[in-house]
């Protein structure tokens, strides 16, 4: 089953290598991952995304718990929570594709954030699943790149992540 | 306040630590530190011949007071060479600090000589690391990494420091921080309490219990509690490989070890139990066999300081995390309020049963017309009254050690169990002896161990270290030898030994004494003599039937109690 862990982590040299260094050594698998300052700059927020059952899993928040850099680990899927993951896709748009391109961001809210005669930049914002389906539904567009940031969560209501 | 240039702070705050000896090898990255030990007299410094022996001595210290020791290693291939060292202390959650030397800030990341990311290369391995950026920051970084290397779950830190973090021209005000504050680390003092009433509620209705405890106990200084625990109820106790002493061994509830190579009536006792309390322990493969098969009439309740160590493996049915000591004594007044009691005669005809399986093997082995290698670990015992520190090398001799000697007294059998380095014997030994000059210090070891750290014996010369090598000499890696025989068809791969050194010269070219033993008969004289001469290390080189296998030994994947008890016979 796939999770998705928010840790807490102390914005120090070496503190990220130790958390991706625990998932290669312990062989977990990490499908996304995302870091960043918080708005106290003394602290990161990273969030990874990972398969593994139960006891993987278990494992994992224990491991990370483990870690001394490591302030708070949750893991966003054992409650309810958003997730968010940004994505922008380089088509090739050229004839009847331009307007076949356009309507399907439309449809998937998404923004055209830049244009060349030959190509479409598009951007596309929603939980990863959302990402997969708009990729799906450009059917026979040729897509030239694609950068997707990773997947970032918040717990839903009132229950925060701080120290 | 005074003012100190970063190498002087290093050495300052060691000795504000405690610290008495240091173990280590200078080079460039480490000269003003080196030259700031020069000028004081406080913390004595160790000179190796080789790093690896700086963390080994280190580790051994810690393992014989449960006190972190201190490796100070030069960057680069210094810090390469205690990598080992610091792997073995990883993996038996030893404390230990090691100081590396780095090249200077501005250099890093330049392939500059004699640079290695450190930091990187031990990541693994250790409990956490630190990178000396400031050199006013030296004193508050030490003082954390012997706090964290000493509490909680306890385990090697590094402390990497530039050169020019130490600078002699730099100084700096001095103040050593009494106390550590960390938000994001605070080690658990007590475990849950509901938890431990459930635990002591399934110990007091238990038919066919077993205790079974591992280096926790030992690290976590709870010996005392433990045995209590155990005469209170008068249930039977099995000690992993790290865990040996916590319970006496000569006690008549000691089932020994149990495991790959545990007794035959420990793991029998657990295969057959209807409750385990897990103490410190960490249910590793060598002790489990098969995890699918393991003690499957068991229920279990696990005591254990790292959450991450319970349910692991095994799926545990009362976790408890927190510090051994503080759990048992909770459990051994809870057991004393009790209305509940052992249900005696349960009890009783547990033991019958065990006593049968004691008569069954307890630890027979063959005599035949060559020494016998277990022959030899119980004359230690019996010339040393199973008194001494006994610090074993990897391979055959380490399981005989650890399955002839008896431990009566924690932290006496300092040992590489979790990561087996070879090697590891004679530092340890030597990290022993020179803090307790009077007790009795054994390295039981084997020909192909003791020569990878051999070049130590000129260390012991220096700084007069007269330890005891026992040397089983079956010009074979043993151990390798006996997987051979019986998986390999004893197609003996690689696991001769030729050309041997004579080792009675070797130890004499040192300045040491060298005894040679052959025969039995020799052998209770020979050791009396050597154990004697307190003043001077013996390298006993005693010949042994390289044909011995050690028994039992688990059936790879089986359930605990699928053994062979010897070559022909298995359960």
């Amino acid at each position: 089953m796939r999770h998705i862990i928010s840790v807490l982590l102390e914005n120090e040299p070496g503190a990220l290598s130790r958390v991706v260094g625990l998932f290669s050594q312990r062989n977990y698998n990490i499908e996304s991952l995302t870091v960043a300052p918080t708005e106290d700059p003394t602290l990161s927020r990273l969030t990874v995304t990972t398969i593994g059952n139960d006891r993987v899993v278990e494992q994992i928040t224990k491991q990370l718990n483990k870690l001394i850099d490591v302030v708070k680990v949750v893991d966003l899927s054992e409650g309810e929570h958003i997730e968010r993951e940004v994505m922008m896709i380089k088509l090739k748009a050229n004839g009847q594709m331009r307007a076949e391109i356009k309507r399907t961001a439309d449809i998937f809210r998404g923004h055209i954030i830049d244009v060349t005669p030959n190509t479409y930049t598009v951007q596309l914002i929603g939980d990863s699943a959302k990402l997969d389906a708009f990729i799906a539904a450009l059917g026979t567009a040729s897509i030239l790149e694609v950068v997707r940031s990773g997947v970032s969560g918040i717990a839903r209501g009132e229950k925060v992540l701080s120290v | 306040m005074e003012l100190l240039s970063g190498a002087e702070m290093v050495v300052r705050a060691l000795r504000d630590e405690g610290v008495k000896y240091i173990y280590g090898y200078p080079g460039g990255a480490l000269l003003h530190v080196y030259d700031a030990i020069f000028q004081q007299d406080e913390v004595e410094h160790i000179l190796v011949r080789h790093e690896q022996a700086a963390t080994h001595m280190a580790d051994a210290y810690a393992r014989a007071t449960n006190k972190a020791g201190v490796a100070l290693v030069t960057s680069g291939p210094g810090a390469t060479n205690a990598v080992t060292g610091i792997a073995t202390a990883y993996m038996d959650s030893i404390p230990m600090v090691v100081i590396t030397g780095q090249v200077m800030s501005y250099l890093i990341g330049e392939d500059a000589f004699q640079e290695t990311d450190m930091l990187g290369i031990s990541r693994p391995i250790v409990k956490h690391s630190f990178s000396v950026q400031r050199p006013e920051d030296i004193p508050s970084i030490i003082k954390k990494a012997f706090h964290i290397a000493q509490s909680g779950r306890p385990g090697p830190v590094v402390v990497d420091i530039p050169k020019d973090m130490t600078a002699p021209t730099e100084r700096y005000p001095y103040d050593y921080p009494a106390n550590v504050k960390m938000r994001s680390y605070g080690p658990i003092s007590r475990g849950h309490s509901g938890q431990i009433k459930k635990a002591v509620d399934m110990l007091l209705a238990a038919k066919r219990p077993v205790i079974y405890t591992g280096g926790g106990v030992i690290m976590g200084d709870a010996s005392e509690e433990l045995i209590k625990l155990a005469q209170e109820l008068n249930y039977p106790v099995t000690n992993t490989l790290m865990g040996l002493g916590a319970y006496p061994g000569t006690d008549r509830q000691s089932l020994g070890m149990l495991g790959m190579h545990g007794s035959y009536e420990a793991n029998m006792a657990m295969h057959h139990s209807d409750f385990i309390l897990a103490v410190g322990a960490r249910f590793d493969d060598r002790v489990t066999n098969g995890t699918d098969k393991f003690c499957p009439t068991a229920r279990i309740a696990h005591i254990d300081i790292d959450p991450a160590s319970i349910s692991k493996t095994i799926d545990v049915d009362v976790p408890i995390v927190g510090p051994a000591k503080a759990v048992l004594k909770e459990m051994l007044e809870l057991v004393a309020e009790a209305k509940a009691k052992p249900d005696a005669e349960a009890i009783s005809s547990w033991w019958k049963q065990i006593d049968e399986w004691r008569q069954r093997h307890g630890g027979r082995f063959d005599l035949g017309d060559k020494m016998k290698p277990q022959q030899v670990i119980e004359m230690l015992s019996k010339v040393t009254n199973g008194d001494a520190f006994v610090c074993s090398d990897v391979g055959q001799h380490q399981m005989f050690a650890a399955q002839y000697y008896k431990f009566n007294k924690p932290n006496r059998w300092i040992n590489s169990g979790g990561l087996g380095t070879m090697g590891f014997g004679l530092p340890a030994a030597m990290g022993v002896k020179l803090n307790f000059p009077e007790a009795d210090v054994a390295c039981v070891t084997g020909e192909g161990s003791i020569q990878m750290n051999i070049q130590e014996l000129s260390t012991c010369k220096q700084y007069d270290l007269p330890v005891k090598i026992i040397n089983l000499n079956n010009q074979s890696l043993g151990m390798v030898r006996q997987w051979q025989d019986m998986n390999y068809e004893s197609r003996h791969s690689q696991s001769y030994m030729q050309s041997l050194p004579d080792f009675i010269k070797l130890a004499e070219s040192y300045g040491h004494v060298g005894m040679k033993v052959e025969r039995y008969e020799d052998l209770e004289g020979a050791m009396r003599e050597a154990f004697a001469m307190k003043d001077r290390l013996v390298f006993m080189d005693i010949y042994v039937d390289p044909m011995e296998h050690v028994y039992p030994m688990q059936v790879p994947r089986g359930a605990m109690r699928d053994m062979w008890l010897n070559k022909t016979e298995r359960t």
